[in-house]
């Protein structure tokens, strides 16, 4: 178990502006998130979520602002960094089990060509049962269904032994269930391994349970800290630039704005069940 | 040795020929780069860009033909220029797709104008579509064999970063691995696959080396290693017994004209397909494919 020291700061963004295509996708994002830490990087599509974890991941270059992963200015291939991207159904008939897509998280990085050992088969086999997978490692990855292939890519990016988890909308197209499953999870290995979330999700009431920080993202700009303090009327209608009103209905948080319901009203993971 | 058997099936003077060892070193040995790679085509959903590099080269073949040059050197030529061209097209599928058809069928024409022009050669036509492994010279024959070694050797050095931008291309992307640029090197050595493949069984059939053996063995196992392994023995198989019947069909009816590798070929790729499908419940049972019940906790 490692110790955690619980003021350490494992990522710091300062005042990240980033354009893309002429547009400001960030506006002075800052954001610190510390060791162990749960935080839910929420926001509507285009609201710079991707953007966002693209600009941790050193796979884009802010255009003013800086970025450092334990105390360093940011690179690419950072191993201190997991990354769960937002998932695509492999095929079907995708001729891998499980467990070959897990192994890619130790070593799929190097050159040449793998060495079986036991010790690589126990780190892999210990990676499954912690995202309890161990059951289906053995059949073929197409075959899964997504929450199962999500946990596999949890599994894989555990394997770099990160500090840092991102998470790009694990939970869309996940029924309720798999959804509160998946939080559950990550919530747990966080604690267990010291690993800070940071989870992308459009509807924070999900994470509501496990999440110690939100940064909620609207219009290019963020709004960080505890949910009580972050999602209220002043402090959106802030960050909107127009009004908008937070409701809390039968525990869910909703919040309208322009006419709309801009966050909470419909999860997608709502939407689609799987059996 | 039954005389009938020596007469219509397999003949052991076959491997006092000259051409027929010569055939089958360098069919062996594109046979199994072909099926290496062609898991990775697979794979990575490039069956069609695989196709369309063929027939880009076969432009280069027939160009290379009219100037009394070999054929193998255009093709190859043109595959590669053609692969490089898909890399820089990059990984958006349906767009790369779209621009490679065009320039496919542009590529096919001027091919077509090529042979139409040459009157020296009247065989190119045949052997460039349909492949003529005998006729390979010896020299060509060494060649071939060790290009193909060094596809493989450049394959076993991608192996694990190739893999992994196939499955999961962002994180590979975020880990730090240089997807485009294995990407690209990967496209160059599948035309160099393909190119040596259409010596055998032609621009038009070299696909069924590339694609037919790992079709079979994704029927048959879920696991990279002993995929890529059934897949070349596979290929290999295929040609060897495409070469010997074709060697013995001298003897078939009807008589005093042999019957073409590539049909024998082509037609084996098929039946072990069709058997492999068959034999797959069986088999996934056996090798543990299917899941294994044990609850973690």
């Amino acid at each position: 178990m490692p110790i955690l020291d619980h003021d350490a700061t494992v990522l710091r963004l300062d005042r990240v502006t980033l354009q893309l295509g002429g547009r400001e996708v960030l506006r002075e994002v800052s954001l610190d998130l510390r060791a162990g830490e749960f935080v839910g990087l929420i926001g509507a599509n285009g609201a710079g979520k991707t953007t966002l974890l693209r600009v941790i991941l050193g796979l884009l270059r802010p255009g003013s602002g800086t970025v450092e992963v334990l105390g360093r200015p940011l690179r690419r291939g950072n191993r201190a960094v997991g990354y769960v991207p937002q998932k695509q159904q492999l095929d079907p008939d995708t001729p891998l089990r499980g467990r070959d897509l897990v192994g890619l998280g130790i070593d799929g990085h190097r050159w040449g060509v793998p060495f079986p050992s036991a010790k690589r088969r126990a780190r892999i086999e210990e990676a499954l049962r912690a995202v309890d997978a161990a059951h289906y490692a053995d059949a073929p990855v197409g075959r899964l269904s997504g929450g199962e292939q999500q946990r596999l890519l949890i599994a894989q990016a555990l394997l770099a032994e990160p500090k840092i988890l991102l998470l790009d909308e694990p939970l869309a197209n996940l029924d309720i269930r798999s959804a509160n499953e998946v939080v559950r999870l990550v919530a747990r290995i966080g604690r267990e391994r010291g690993v800070s979330v940071l989870l992308v999700a459009h509807d924070m009431n999900p994470l509501m349970e496990v999440m110690d920080t939100v940064v909620y993202l609207a219009e290019g700009r963020a709004a960080v800290g505890p949910v009580a303090e972050v999602v209220r009327t002043e402090v959106l209608s802030k960050l909107y630039g127009y009004p908008v009103d937070v409701l809390h209905v039968r525990g869910r948080i909703l919040v309208l704005g322009g006419g709309e319901v801009l966050m909470g009203g419909h999860a997608d993971h709502e939407v689609h069940a799987h059996g | 040795m039954a005389d009938w058997v020596r007469q219509y099936l397999f003949s052991p003077d076959m491997f006092s020929n000259d051409q027929v060892t010569g055939a089958l070193l360098a069919g062996g040995v594109v046979a199994a780069v072909s099926a290496v790679l062609g898991y990775f085509v697979v794979l990575r959903g490039l069956s069609f860009i695989g196709h369309a590099v063929t027939d880009i080269g076969f432009t280069g073949g027939a160009g290379a033909s009219l100037l009394g040059l070999n054929a193998l050197w255009g093709l190859a030529t043109f595959c590669v220029a053609a692969a490089l061209g898909v890399g820089a097209l990059g990984n958006r599928a349906r767009e790369r797709d779209v621009a490679t058809g065009v320039i496919l069928a542009l590529a096919l024409g001027i091919g077509a104008m090529f042979l139409y022009i040459n009157t020296r050669y009247v065989s190119a036509p045949f052997t460039l579509l349909f492949g003529s492994i005998f006729e390979v010279d010896p020299d060509t024959t060494r060649v071939m064999a060790w290009v193909g070694l060094l596809c493989l050797a450049v394959l076993a050095v991608l192996y694990r970063p190739l893999l992994f931008c196939s499955l999961a291309p962002e994180t590979a992307e975020a880990r730090g691995v240089p997807v485009r640029f294995i990407s690209t090197v990967f496209l160059v050595c599948m035309a160099v696959a393909v190119a040596e493949a259409a010596q055998v069984v032609g621009v038009l059939l070299s696909t069924a080396l590339l694609i037919g053996p790992p079709a079979t063995a994704a029927y048959l196992v879920a696991r990279p290693g002993l995929g890529i392994a059934i897949a070349a023995v596979a290929g290999v198989l295929e040609t060897w017994l495409g070469i010997d019947l074709s060697y013995v069909s001298y003897n078939w009816p009807p008589s005093g004209k042999g019957w073409p590798v590539s049909f024998f070929i082509t037609s084996l790729a098929l039946g072990f397909y069709v058997v492999a499908r068959l034999l797959r419940p069986a088999f996934r049972q056996r090798m543990g494919a299917a899941p294994t019940r044990i609850r973690a906790d």
